[in-house]
């Protein structure tokens, strides 16, 4: 039962505000996502004070172990993959008594169980702890799981909220995003659902909120009259490592593109909210998406290039080519590399390419959007001995700078009236000193305050895969070959056929 | 962290002088190719004894993350009548050795004498960084040079506990209050017992109890009265207490005072905690007229918290969190320099009443 929040006057002012108790149940608790980043996200937010004034950590996987390994097991995580060396009495305080539930997702003892310590739980206490769900599991269970909570009660608490934290992938394509969003919402409520994409809990990408939406110096310009086209690059340098049964299966456009750099997009364009609420956030990002055409099967060619990486050289050390990858099938046609141009159709965006490019073993690891502006109508300078007027451009560099470059022509030294681009640059790390937390911990928190703002929406997750399910289907159905380029390359010559005349790929 | 750093000093020298010595610094820097960027974020002031100054120094190193971009220490030398000064930019040697673009801190410490007190705006404002917001932070006193810097400065740090009395320390702040914006030590001492008590009253089962709130016993270290009348002017002003005189301390540092509550009186006590070794708050009990108790108090991995429901249900955990320490305390005293918390003003407003009748 969701319950309609009191006001609390204590609450008022705090930078901080409280969450109510809670019961965090992590499905997966033994795997590499939870040992990696979800156990050292709540040692970081226990270190700060920043769990709930009373927290219960369940764990649940197959693996069969009584309680005090799975303690021993999540002490060790935290200690090799925390942020920060960790306080050993806070470590112990909350680790101490998480409790852990063994046994198959399919198996009904293992919710009845978690039902029993949950009871004991809130009974220990002497009262009702909300209750938060997180799958971190293969997404083959997360049908499985959601259903089971539903059959075994667990979907719904007198007097407490209860939440289920979903990673991605949320389906392989449009219709099982559609089937599982229909599973899920059988036995929750989309504002129990949580599906995390986890780039939005960065907070440079929260800041092109406040970019663009707390100055008024770009909103003006920030349309079809100024803008030429757009680049949003997330280039990696590295290959697929040991995910390769993962990845030839995705490949680059459901790795990346479907949800991470629509994200982006949707950031980059979306109308002002009303409000900075959940619904009213992501009903602006919705548009967005809604607003580009999914292009025709047919047709795929004209709006994207897929590659596949060979051998190369990447930093100075020779890389296997990706057929060459453990693991990958020596026949395989997964891209690893996809540049899309696309538009969105409305009154502020019609008629900008909106160029999307990402790609494994490229030159360097770099995520940016880079937002050309269109050339001045007329130029008084003489050209000569310079490099010239370029149009402006507002660099967004989400990682490895975090920042935000503007390129303006300025005059070069002389007695002549030359002149050349240069940079004007916000960098996070010079302004605040503080260091940015990870992002599981700010979604972390947002789950169990049930602020969805950060989250994405069954209608946004699917309208994600409107438009990269023609992208697939059309490459599934033209049986050409996957172009190639070289490891450490800025990827396939090809991609820039995508560009119009003039225009040319940033430098990765 | 470990440093690298690049540093002038002169004897005798002018503020145009180090002012210019930064600026070359900096250039150094630029020709050794090394990728800098000096930081933008706060000037930070500090008025310090100069037989002191290698304390202050030590304390500002270990604030953590949260650095001021600029540090202007001055040192207050009895006798002194010239200037010396020592600049230095200093940066991450992880960042240089890794390539990385480089975060480059400054400081400068300037010798001054008394004299120089009264008119040390005059020294310190060709070192500060345009358009940046300026801290001031005099930790030894010299409340002359605080006022003279008034006139640069938006912000000014104290720590309320190292005032002998509470009241003298209440008032000083409420006089510093109209010219410049206070972040108060003390106040942040009670940071973390404000988000738990405020936790702690909000499943919706207790908030109806915040209404009928009958005694708050605040327990503290020998020298952080303040801290906790600070804490009892934030409950007060959140809930909507008339709050009445607390009486003088007796020998076991124990007082007592009443406030109005809509639904009756709240019992208002302080007790010094003398096992405490650092500053801060040890301990915190409120008790309802329904017969909900709860208490928060220091214990190992964060608070350790006991709740007794009306219905006689007792229990105990831990809210997690660690110490902050002293130099937490500082780092979060220079980060909130760029915030604007307005619960203090009410909260130091409410303590006045108390401690300054």
């Amino acid at each position: 039962m969701l319950v309609e929040p009191a006001v609390n006057p204590l609450a008022e002012g705090l930078e901080r505000l409280p969450i109510r108790p809670t019961t965090l149940t992590i499905f997966g608790a033994t795997g590499d996502l939870s040992r990696r980043k979800l156990l050292p996200a709540l040692y970081n937010l226990a270190h700060e004070g920043a769990l709930p004034e009373r927290f219960n950590l369940v764990g649940s996987s197959r693996s069969d172990m009584p309680h005090g390994d799975f303690r021993e097991m999540a002490r060790d995580a935290i200690r090799q993959y925390s942020r920060r060396k960790p306080d050993e009495t806070v470590l112990a305080a909350l680790i101490d008594h998480a409790r852990f539930v063994p046994g198959s997702f399919d198996d009904p003892k293992v919710y009845d169980e978690i039902a029993k310590v949950e009871r004991e739980l809130d009974e220990d206490a002497g009262i009702v702890f909300n209750r938060v769900f997180y799958l971190s599991t293969a997404p083959a269970f997360f049908p499985v799981i959601v259903a089971k909570l539903g059959e075994h009660g667990l979907n719904a608490k007198e007097g407490a909220e209860v939440r289920v934290v979903i990673e991605k992938p949320i389906g392989t394509n449009l219709a099982e995003a559609q089937e599982l969003n229909r599973e899920v919402l059988d036995v929750l409520d989309e504002r129990q659902a949580f599906r995390i994409d986890h780039y939005l809990g960065k907070e440079t990408v929260q800041n092109m909120l406040a970019f663009r939406f707390a100055n008024g110096l770009f909103e003006p310009i920030w349309n079809r009259n100024f803008v030429d086209h757009v680049q949003i690059t997330a280039a990696e340098d590295i290959g697929i490592g040991s995910r390769a049964g993962y990845y030839d299966k995705a490949g680059a456009l459901r790795d990346l593109v479907q949800n991470h750099m629509l994200q982006l997009l949707t950031l980059l364009c979306m109308e002002p909210p009303v409000s900075f609420s959940a619904d009213a956030v992501r009903d602006e990002k919705v548009k967005v998406l809604h607003a580009i055409h999914p292009p025709d099967p047919a047709h795929v060619d004209a709006m994207a290039v897929r590659g596949q990486y060979t051998a190369g050289v990447v930093g100075g050390d020779r890389v296997p080519g990706y057929l060459d990858e453990e693991g990958v099938p020596s026949d395989s046609t997964t891209p690893t590399f996809v540049a899309l141009r696309l538009e969105v159709d409305n009154w502020r965006w019609a008629g900008v390419p909106i160029y999307l490019r990402t790609g494994k073993r490229l030159a360097r690891k770099v995520t940016e959007i880079a937002v050309t502006l269109k050339p001045v109508p007329h130029l008084a300078f003489d050209e000569q001995g310079s490099v010239g007027v370029q149009p402006n451009q507002i660099i967004l560099g989400v990682q490895p700078n975090e920042g935000v470059t503007i390129s303006l022509g300025a005059k070069i030294p002389g007695s002549r009236m030359r002149i050349r681009p240069v940079n004007m640059e916000f960098l996070y790390g010079t302004s605040f000193m503080s260091e940015s937390p990870e992002a599981y911990e700010r979604l972390i928190t947002d789950a169990m305050r049930g602020d969805a703002t950060l989250f994405t929406r069954n209608d946004e997750v699917e309208a994600q895969w409107a438009i990269c399910d023609p992208i697939l289907a059309g490459w599934a159905a033209d049986g050409e070959p996957v172009v190639q380029y070289e490891a450490g390359s800025a990827g396939p010559p090809e991609a820039d056929r995508l560009l119009r005349p003039g225009e040319r790929w940033r430098a990765i | 962290m470990s440093e690298s750093g690049t540093v002038w000093s002169a004897r005798d020298t002018t503020p145009s002088a180090v002012e210019e010595a930064l600026r070359d610094l900096l250039k150094q820097r630029y020709e050794a190719g090394e990728h800098y960027a000096p930081a933008r974020v706060l000037n930070l002031v500090v008025i310090a004894d100069r037989e002191w100054r290698g304390e202050i120094q030590n304390r500002l190193e270990k604030v953590g993350r949260y650095h001021a971009s600029r540090t202007i220490i001055c040192a207050v030398d009895p006798g002194r009548t010239e200037i010396d000064a020592v600049a230095s930019v200093t940066a991450d040697e992880d960042d240089i050795a890794a390539g990385r673009l480089v975060v480059a801190r400054e400081e400068v410490v300037v010798d001054v004498g008394p004299d120089q007190l009264a008119h040390l705006d005059r020294v310190v404002d060709p070192l500060l960084v345009s358009d940046l917001a300026t801290l001031v932070w005099s930790p030894h006193g010299h409340d002359e040079a605080v006022d003279s810097l008034l006139r640069l400065a938006q912000i000014v740090l104290i720590d309320s506990i190292s005032a002998l009395d509470v009241g003298d320390a209440v008032a000083r702040a409420v006089a510093l209050m109209d010219r410049a914006y206070v972040v108060d030590l003390a106040w942040l001492r009670s940071t973390p017992w404000r988000e738990r008590v405020a936790a702690t009253f909000d499943p919706p089962q207790w908030q109806p109890e915040l209404a009928r709130i009958s005694a708050v016993t605040v327990r503290h270290q020998r020298d952080s009265a303040a801290a906790a009348v600070l804490l009892l002017g934030w409950l007060a002003r959140r809930l909507g207490w008339q709050p009445g005189p607390i009486c003088a301390p007796d020998a076991s540092g124990h007082c007592e005072g009443v406030a109005r509550g809509d639904d009756g009186e709240v019992r208002l006590t302080l007790d010094r905690d003398e096992t405490m070794p650092i500053p801060g708050l040890a301990g915190v009990t409120i008790e309802t007229r329904s017969g909900l108790a709860i208490s928060l108090d220091r214990g190992p991995g964060g608070l350790s918290a006991w709740r007794r429901t009306p219905e006689g249900h007792e229990s105990r955990w831990t809210v997690t969190g660690a110490s902050r320490g002293e130099s937490g305390i500082l780092g979060e005293g220079i980060r909130q320099a760029l915030l604007r918390d307005k619960g203090y003003r009410q909260a130091l407003i409410a303590a006045e009443a108390m401690v300054c009748s």
